[in-house]
Order: structure tokens, then sequence, then C-alpha cells
């Protein structure tokens, strides 16, 4: 079937978002309305409208193709970078709208630690990896890099394997540790949220493990939206699951749900792997 | 309303072990109401024959549940069912038990009508084949309800619970009197009384059968509506 006559199907079929999930105690982290995305002529996110709900973690899932990472990026606006691209509607981060004129990217990206699916370390000592942002914000006092160097290793759980060798060049290190790496300098300057763009595609299932034991402990601090294509571990990791398909928002729930009993029969074709 | 699409698995194996486990649960489900159908005749016509096949083919029932555990464990190990998937294979391992249970059930109404045939009949049997039918009629509906995912037929199964139940009390207090009348009676009333507990058993376990059809197709447990 082509797509644009199944895009038809689908307007006519789920004109509405099923949309159930867990409501944090602290509310709403990033509010996200009517958001539209095109990259040229080709729109890759409709009228996208969900909460992501503070202080708990929510997985994106959805086929290749079908604007997780558009939306995930948008967040941090990393899709500024593409030639080309056009939005309407609105992301505002705890109230403030990101794409206010007035909003410095720099300072958004601040708030929104981001790690990708290849970690991606910089060819230096792990010290230095981790305080790159502090460095980058031209924090120069010693105890304080060190404090946050500790601190954010910590939190990621690579203290205790790398506590001796800080000096060492980060490349030495296993992939599961960079990736912990990675996730210690995406908090190493304190953001309030954590986008994770398939974390654990590149890493083996002991390494997966860790990750997904960390982003259990990490979500005590900080809100995770996490994009990834192994549905067990949405299933595993989250609180909340967005399914998307076709640059829409499908469903939108509790992840207990959407995995046991979904509301929309797409999303049920999709996890149980009827797709396509 | 089941939240199935229609469409088969991208995987085409485990599409496959979907649909053995259907088919084994069917065949289960075959055997044990034939089992059930044979259990009341070799005690309405008092023959011994009969209630002797029943004995021997519990067994197989056995055997079929012990497949039935096998495929959904290896489903669940292999494939993380989902969603409907899920439901159905738990719900699969449920009614396997509820259906092995009738089979054992079954056998327990034939090895009382072996031993009450060797006796002459204490009454006419009229409470017990009504008995036998309806509880009969309740597990060949729940099995339908499993077939066709059909909430509405599981929802008359768990209503015709206490019919059965009232039923039994009734014939209790009847053989009661029986054993009060004369003492010579008490061995043949209590065979009886067993009997009718049998098929009120039988029929809990097709309410079982249908509040797991329920859980299947709603996914929402109905005891938890109750509580």
């Amino acid at each position: 079937m082509a797509a644009d006559a199944v895009t038809t199907r689908l307007q006519d079929e789920f004109e509405a978002t099923a949309y159930h999930p867990v409501e944090s105690a602290l509310g709403s982290v990033i509010e996200i309305e009517d958001f539209n995305f095109w990259y040229d002529e080709k729109q890759a996110l409709f009228n996208n409208t969900l909460k992501i709900q503070k202080e708990l973690v929510t997985s994106l899932i959805g086929p290749s193709g079908c604007g997780k990472s558009t939306l995930l990026r948008s967040f941090n606006r990393m899709n500024d970078l593409i030639d080309g691209i056009r939005r309407d509607g609105t992301i505002a981060i705890e109230g403030t709208d990101i794409h206010n004129p007035r909003v410095e990217v720099i300072e958004l990206r601040k708030r929104l630690g981001m790690v990708f699916q290849k970690p991606n370390p910089f060819p230096m000592s792990i010290f230095e990896n981790v305080v790159y942002p502090l460095r980058v914000d031209g924090i120069r006092d010693r105890r304080l890099l060190e404090e946050t160097c500790e601190r954010s290793l910590r939190d990621a759980a690579l203290w205790d394997e790398v506590s001796d060798r800080l000096q060492d060049n980060a490349l030495g290190l296993s992939g599961g540790q960079q990736q912990r790496l990675c996730i210690a300098r995406a908090i190493a300057s304190e953001p309030e949220i954590i986008l994770m763009d398939e974390p654990c595609s590149a890493l083996d299932p002991i390494a997966t493990a860790r990750i997904e034991d960390l982003i259990a402990q990490l979500k005590e601090h900080f809100s995770i939206v996490i994009v990834t294509h192994n549905m067990q571990q949405a299933a595993r990791v989250s609180d909340n699951t967005a399914f998307m398909f076709l640059g829409r928002l499908i469903e939108y729930g509790e992840t207990k749900k959407i995995f046991m009993n979904p509301m929309n029969v797409r999303t049920s074709d999709y996890i149980t792997g009827r797709f396509g | 309303m089941a939240l199935t699409s229609g469409r088969v698995h991208t995987s085409s194996e485990f599409e496959s072990e979907l649909q053995e486990l259907r088919r084994v649960l069917l065949e289960l489900g075959a055997k044990v109401e034939a089992m059930m159908a044979k259990s009341i005749d070799s005690l309405i016509r008092r023959d011994s024959n009969i209630a002797q096949t029943v004995i021997e083919s519990d067994s197989e029932i056995n055997q079929l549940e012990v497949d039935v555990n096998e495929l959904c464990l290896q489903m669940v190990a292999l494939r993380q069912p989902t969603s409907v998937d899920l439901r159905f294979i738990t719900t699969g391992l449920k009614i396997a038990s509820d259906l092995e249970r009738v089979g054992d059930l079954a056998v327990n109404v034939c090895e009382r009508a072996l031993e009450l045939n060797e006796e002459p009949p204490l009454k006419p049997y009229i409470e017990l084949p009504r008995m036998a039918s309806a509880s009969s009629q309740m597990l060949r509906e729940s099995l339908d309800s499993f077939i066709k995912e059909d909430v509405v037929l599981a929802r008359k199964v768990i209503a015709s619970d206490d019919e059965v139940d009232d039923m039994n009390e009734e014939l209790f207090r009847e053989l009661l009197t029986y054993m009060l009348d004369n003492p010579r009676n008490i061995s043949r009333a209590t065979r009886l009384t067993f009997i009718s507990k049998y098929f009120e058993r039988i029929a809990d376990h097709a309410t079982n059968i249908a509040e797991a059809v329920l859980f299947m197709v709603e996914g929402r447990n109905p005891r938890r509506e109750l509580t």
C-alpha cells in the first residue's frame, strides 16, 4: 500500500491519540502541543500533543521513520542544525516555549543532556571528558571540577571502574563504559532532562543491563526520554510509552498498559510484531 | 472487543506457534468435553465399560496439558509476547489447567459410577443428569466463548454458576434424607453426594475459563470488578 493511502486511512481510523499516561506527582516537564515538523516539503511530525512527566522515564517507540528521533531532537533544538526544516506548534520546557527568541539555544541544551546511539567520548582523558561541559562554561576551579567529575561518574555507575585512572584516554574504555562516560558527561552540567537516542543499540546485553539499571537510578533526579527500537527495553525501563507511526502519536500511556492491554489496534500490531 | 486486526505475525514461526497453541487447546477442550459426556453416560446407563474407557483416557489429557504448558513457556521465553499475544498465552495456560482438572473430575465421576454399579440403584437419577447437563453446557459454552472470543457468552457462563451451586445444595439435602431414613443408604448416598460435588466443581472450572476469556479479550480481570 502506498504511504499516502496508509496516511489517509490512518487519519480516518485514528483521529485522536489514545492518551493514558501515568502522571508524575511533580507534574509535567515538557509540554508538546500541536507540534508539526517538516524536512523541506516532507512532513515528519503531525500534530503531536503530549506531556512528558517530570522525573519519570518516557520511551518513544515506533518503526523506523515514524518521527520518534525527530521529536526527541526537537526538545533540545538539535534539528535547528539541519537546512530546510520548518515547524509549528509549541514545545515548552517547565513552562518556557523553547522557540521563544529570547531562549538561548546553548542554555537550553544545558538543561537537556543528550546521549547518542554510538558512544562518542572525546579523544581526551576520562576526567576531561566528564568536565567538558564545565570547561566550555569557563569553569576553572579545580575542586569544583573534581567534585563534579566524581559525582557524575558515581551517578553514571562508572566511578568504581575508573577512579584510579581518570587521566587515561577515554577511548581505551569498553563500549559499555564509554556509553556510561557519555551519560556522566551529559549529567555533569546538571540538566533537568536526559534525552537518550538508542543508547544501548551498540552495547552487549550485560552493558545494556547496566545502562537500564542506571536509568532506573537516574530517574530519581532527572526526567528521561529514551528512543528505542528494543521494545523489551522500553517495557523494562519506562513508566510511560509513546507509540508513533508515520509522524503521528498513536498512543501515549502507562507502559504496563501499553504492553499488556494497549488501547489502539495499531499499537498492538506493532508491539506484537504484526506490523506491515 | 478483541484487540486484533486480523493481521498475522511478521515472524511466521511465532504465528505458527500461536496457531499450534490454539489447536492443542481446542483438542484438549474437545477431549475433555467427550470425557465428561461419557462419564454421565456411564453413570446413568450404569455402564462400567464406558467408565473404564474414561479413566484410561485421562493420561492423554494430562499429556496435552503438559504440551500446552511447554508451548506457552517456550513462547514466553523466546518471543517475549505482549498485548493480545501475552493475554492469549497466559489464558491458554490457565484454560489448560482448568480443563485438566475437569478431566480429573470426569474420572472421579466414573470411579464413583463403578462403585455404584456394584449395588442396586438408590433412586432414579433425575437431578444428577440435570446438573450434569447444566455443567457440561457451561463447559461447552465457556470453550465456545474462548474460540469466538465472545464476551457475552462468557458472562452468561459466569452467571449460570449459581444455578449449579443451588442444584448441588438441593441434591445434598435430598440425599441427606435418604441417609437419615436408612443407614444402609449412607454409602450410596455419599457417593452420589460426591458426584454432585464433582459436577459443581466442573461448573466452577467452566466459570474460571469464562473469566479467563474475559481477561483475554478485554484485558481486565473480571474478579477485580467485583472487589
